[in-house]
């Protein structure tokens, strides 16, 4: 075994803290007054990560991406998890499904991704389909070679700023031991496509500047040269290239779960009350000394469920454990550092309460905690099935 | 022209340093390393001679244990072109270093030695001064300016009467500053290029030279803690025991 971390895995850790702490901090006030993230902003943000080879660093070398395994990949996405969310994603890291791209696909999406040209989104969810995601209502159904989609999908993250949807949509039903099962088929759907539009979503407690959309299809016409992999089988293209998302929220929610870690220490070691500085109290230090393994903890299902992807054996659960530890693990330690701090916690004036109600969304996108325990529970039960 | 750029592995600049329980000198496990700033000023400084194509090849160099290898790819991802790697677990000293720098030199012939003005954890400020004395080659301590002009370089020193400007005849050995440069962080792709750029190890004994302490370090404490200062309620009470207490007036 070997816990330690190689030279380059250190070397990007200290380029991104770096350029986290120089190109991102800066704005983050801005970002949470004005719930906005000035397009100039992101531009400039955009280009220093394509200077810096951050951008797209999930893609593969061959492809223009940065060609990361699995642990730099999870290293980088801890110190980008840092800084506000609004921010960080200007340091796009394409959706891996676009890995499945092909044709004319790989010139008209993939690569101006990766190059940072175009900006990708992903529509899953809709009001009556969530956690049970293949219950949508959102269907394409085949009209010459043309598919004819209609529908609605709603919580679409940065629908608002991408140039085209990686859209899940039902295209028939078939029958299984369990009755009957929509079969899904992914698609790429320019913005502008007749038939498709991008409304305003809901104002939401986290992520400030980073915005979800309702995105609303009537009767769009599609050829069938725009579907995303094999038609009928989007669930297999979602499987093969998503499963590793949860491992950058969990990754994510570890950086920040750090940052605030760090304020509540130094503020427990220079605050004195009583005295004396408050650190010096026993109810104040067990409670960093919980948070430090709580986020320990939390950090290595997270580098160890990357590493295990790394070498080939990850399963569905090592992402589900990571996944439900760091998300959680973040909305105590966030809650405990508030504490820590009092009244001063609460204030925006320091990046805690952001923090804080950045912390709730993570427990519930990409997979709620009780779905990731869902998976975990179901592997450990399946043996015993008859 | 060859540019040979020493740097060093020293506690990272931001940890607060603790002396051992032993007094036998400062707590370097688990404390997180870095390489020495200045260091990084010296190998940023080489690495834009070569861009702007006044230098052919920069060779970074480091002298100590294994693990100091970490500083030499850290150089080589912000840009140098292959590394030395001088492996010894002894005690090294300025002297003993500025040794092992020539010999390098010696076998390397680079026209210049661009290095940190000194390393914050010894703080000595030796090793550049000794080799250009040990090399016979010109000197340029404390730069905030490096401008190569065919034999010669003309620098600019910080001392403390303000900015000497200097002519060097070159090969010549020049220690920087903190305002000569900002020192980039190292970008993926080159991040990604380091591991493949060459490094070679040798020792002290391979390089012939005899790195035997000089100095015998007695006892390395904590500086001793500030007393508290005293409000005075006038000027004349300040006055009286700048004179008489502090005796540093008159």
């Amino acid at each position: 075994m070997d816990f330690g971390l190689n030279d380059e895995h250190r070397m990007i850790v200290e380029s991104v803290r770096s350029f986290v702490e120089e190109e991102l901090y800066p704005h983050e006030e801005e970002v949470e007054a004005t719930d906005h993230a000035r397009p100039e902003l992101i531009e400039q943000i955009k280009q220093k990560s394509l200077e810096m080879g951050f951008y797209a660093a999930n893609m593969p070398e061959s492809l223009g991406g940065g060609g990361l395994d699995t642990v730099s990949l999870t290293l980088l996405e801890r110190e980008l998890g840092r800084a506000s969310f609004a921010l960080q994603y200007a340091v796009a890291r394409p959706s891996n499904i676009l890995q499945a791209c092909t044709g004319d696909q790989i010139e008209n999406y993939l690569l101006p991704t990766i190059r940072g040209e175009k900006v990708d989104c992903l529509a899953m969810t809709e009001p009556g389909a969530g956690s049970d995601v293949r219950s949508m209502k959102c269907k394409a159904e085949k009209d010459g070679d043309d598919y004819v989609i209609n529908g609605i999908k709603h919580f679409i993250s940065h629908a608002d700023v991408a140039d085209y949807v990686i859209l899940f949509a039902a295209t028939g039903e078939e029958e299984t031991p369990r009755g009957p099962k929509k079969l899904i088929t992914t698609f790429l759907v320019d913005m502008g496509t007749p038939g498709f539009e991008v409304k305003t979503g809901y104002k939401s407690v986290s992520h400030r500047g980073y915005h979800n959309s309702v995105l609303e299809f009537d009767n769009c016409r599609v050829p069938a040269s725009q579907v995303l992999g094999e038609a009928d089988h989007g669930f297999d293209v979602a499987n093969e290239w998503l499963g590793a998302t949860r491992l950058s929220v969990a990754a994510m929610c570890v950086g920040r779960a750090q940052r605030a870690f760090e304020i509540a220490t130094e503020w427990a070691a220079t605050r004195v009350q009583f005295g004396k500085p408050i650190g010096k109290n026993q109810g104040v230090s067990f409670k960093l000394a919980d948070m430090a393994i709580d986020i320990e903890a939390a950090e290595l299902l997270t580098l160890k469920a990357a590493w295990k992807l790394d070498q080939g054996t990850a399963v569905d659960q090592d992402f589900a454990m990571a996944k439900v530890a760091a998300t959680e693990m973040l909305a105590r330690v966030s809650d405990e550092a508030i504490q820590i701090l009092g009244g001063m916690g609460l204030m925006a004036d320091l990046p805690l309460e952001r923090i804080w109600r950045d912390a709730r969304v993570e427990r519930i996108w990409d997979g709620t905690s009780e779905i990731q325990r869902h998976i975990i529970s179901r592997s450990l039960l399946r043996p015993f099935e008859s | 022209m060859k540019v040979l750029v020493p740097v060093k592995r020293v506690i990272d600049a931001n940890i607060k340093v603790r002396v051992k329980a032993d007094n036998s000198g400062v707590e370097t496990a688990n404390v997180k390393m870095a390489m020495n700033p200045f260091c990084e000023i010296a190998v940023e400084e080489a690495v834009r001679m070569k861009e702007a194509g006044t230098v052919e090849e920069v060779i970074a160099v480091t002298a100590g244990p294994s693990q100091c290898q970490e500083s030499l790819r850290t150089a080589l991802a912000m840009g140098a072109d292959r590394a030395i790697m001088i492996e010894t677990d002894e005690v090294l000293e300025p002297l003993g270093v500025a040794k092992l720098l020539k010999a390098v030199v010696d076998n390397e012939g680079p026209g210049m030695v661009i290095m940190g003005k000194q390393a914050i954890d010894g703080d000595n400020n030796q090793t550049g001064q000794m080799l250009s004395a040990l090399l016979g080659w010109s000197q340029g301590a404390f730069t905030s300016k490096i401008e190569v002009a065919g034999d010669s370089v003309n620098i600019v020193r910080e001392v403390d009467a303000g900015l000497q400007s200097l002519t060097l005849k070159m090969p010549a050995v020049v220690t920087v500053d903190l305002r000569l440069n900002e020192p980039r962080y190292a970008s993926l792709p080159n991040i990604m290029k380091a591991k493949k750029k060459p490094m070679d190890t040798t020792t002290p004994a391979d390089l012939g030279v005899d790195i035997t302490p000089r100095v015998n370090v007695i006892s390395v404490g904590e500086p001793p803690a500030r007393e508290a200062g005293v409000i005075v309620p006038d000027v004349a009470t300040l006055v009286d025991k700048l004179r008489n207490e502090a005796k540093v007036i008159s």
